[in-house]
């Protein structure tokens, strides 16, 4: 999955929990609380949505690393390619 | 048009979601209804067959307007009765023969007889086609003014954020206004629960995940078990204690604003029932599709700030609640455990209950109820 997909993605599951977020004003490394006004139910929810869009396990700890576009469009494609069979 | 808050007054009428004729049972969504805190699914209460619908879409309607009839199981066809306050009939509907005895949806308010209110305020509401019996006065004895009909009016023409904002000013001022707060803190050690809860999640799968919030609602309702005169209503100068607890939850809406929807028996749900509960509840609030009986019955408010780092809060209650308990920000900080001082998580935690129903005795054992109760997380 590119970046750009993986981008999209991560702006839709954003969308299911934000469906107001206007994708133009988002700044890419800046926190999606500060930016949204979301809290932890809603952030949860957001990394329910990448887990089953792209079904791989996603560990709490790792939560931080989901808070901004850049962020978790980089740590997305990281755990994909963990994640992928081996040849 | 079921009640949806203490300070509703009417609510427009947007689809109907059910067909005269079709069978409906106790909890079917039969409309959607547009009000000062959005969108609304009203429920069925009454299972039966529809007879007729009285209302159009696009209507606005007072609180306690007849809506609907319809005709419960076994019920032999009959003239309707209309309710003292119904409205005219939409166009269409006019005249509309139903059949059947009449099972509103709702039961209608009191018509506005012994209404207190100035002879102006009578006046102008009658210019401004008000029902003085939808509004709460600010005079002497709680009579109706001048002004709290003008305040109305301008309400009616008000916009989405500035009717909310009214709706809840409204709501917070009657219940400064007649309920006499006091108010409780305490501080309880979460260091137990939130190590038992890392531990339970690094074993859940990401949908399964709980967060610490659950835990104290959780705890709030179990406690309330054993004190019952913080779960109910206050209603015609006395107290009515609620069997079920119907926990509301103050969520902050993005656009302004929040409101307080229930998860119902929050006491018998188990933690992961509970946290798909507050999921679900907090996704519809904030983005539409809340049901009439969440708003119209929880028995007690829950809010927490703690995310926005307020160190305790000083809630004010929701009427006809009669508590509301608070949640601050939790923070690691220095405190004694067997004599030594230690770094735990902390959370502060506050009560506001009204001095009608209960004194500040019983309401410090019920905060340390919810304390204690913390300490033994595998237990909720």
């Amino acid at each position: 999955m590119t970046d750009e997909e993986l981008r999209k993605l991560v702006l839709s599951a954003l969308a299911s929990v934000v469906p107001e977020l206007e994708e133009a004003t988002l700044v890419a490394d800046k926190s999606f609380r500060d930016q949204l006004d979301i809290d932890s139910v809603d952030f949860l929810n957001y990394v329910i949505a990448l887990h089953e869009a792209l079904k791989i396990d996603i560990p709490e700890a790792d939560d931080p690393q989901l808070s901004t576009l850049n962020g978790a469009v980089a740590y997305l494609g990281r755990r994909l390619k963990q994640q992928a069979p081996t040849p | 048009m079921p009640s949806l808050g203490a300070d509703m007054e009417a609510g427009t009428l947007v689809e109907w979601l059910k067909k005269p004729g079709e069978r409906v049972a106790r909890g079917d969504i039969i409309a959607v209804v547009e009000t000062q805190k959005g969108a609304i699914e009203i429920e069925v209460f009454e299972p039966g067959t529809i007879e007729t619908f009285l209302a159009e879409p696009g209507q606005k309607l007072a609180v306690g307007t007849v809506m609907a009839f319809i005709r419960g199981e076994g019920e032999r066809a009959a003239a309707p009765v209309v309710a003292p306050i119904l409205p005219a009939p939409a166009p269409g509907s006019s005249g509309a023969p139903a059949r059947a005895k009449p099972a509103p949806i709702v039961q209608p308010v009191p018509a506005a007889g012994a209404v207190r209110a100035s002879p102006a305020a009578r006046r102008r509401a009658t210019e401004l086609g008000i029902d003085l019996a939808k509004l709460s006065g600010s005079g002497p004895a709680g009579a109706i003014t001048l002004a709290d009909v003008e305040a109305s009016a301008k309400a009616g023409r008000a916009g989405p954020r500035e009717a909310m904002r009214q709706v809840i000013g409204a709501a917070m001022a009657r219940s400064k206004r007649e309920i006499p707060h006091y108010y409780l803190g305490d501080t309880i050690d979460l260091e137990p629960a939130l190590e038992w809860l890392e531990a339970e999640n690094l074993k859940r799968s990401v949908p399964e995940r709980m967060l610490y919030s659950v835990l104290l609602l959780k705890a709030v309702a179990l406690a309330l078990n054993g004190y019952p005169e913080f779960n109910g209503f206050w209603i015609d100068d006395g107290f009515r204690p609620s069997a079920r607890v119907h926990l509301g939850v103050a969520v902050s809406l993005r656009q302004g604003g929040l409101i307080a929807p229930a998860i119902h028996d929050a006491d018998r749900l188990a933690l992961p029932e509970l946290m798909a509960s507050l999921r679900d509840l907090v996704r519809r609030a904030r983005s539409g599709g809340l049901r009439s009986s969440e708003l119209s019955d929880p028995t007690i408010t829950v809010t927490s700030l703690g995310e926005q780092g307020t160190e305790s809060l000083f809630p004010v209650i929701y009427p006809p609640q009669v508590a509301i308990v608070g949640f601050g920000t939790v923070a690691a900080r220095p405190w004694v455990v067997a004599g030594a001082v230690v770094a735990r998580r902390l959370v502060s935690s506050s009560l506001a209950a009204d001095h009608r129903v209960s004194d500040g005795h019983r309401g410090a054992r019920f905060l340390s109820a919810v304390g204690r109760l913390l300490q033994e997380p595998q237990t909720l």
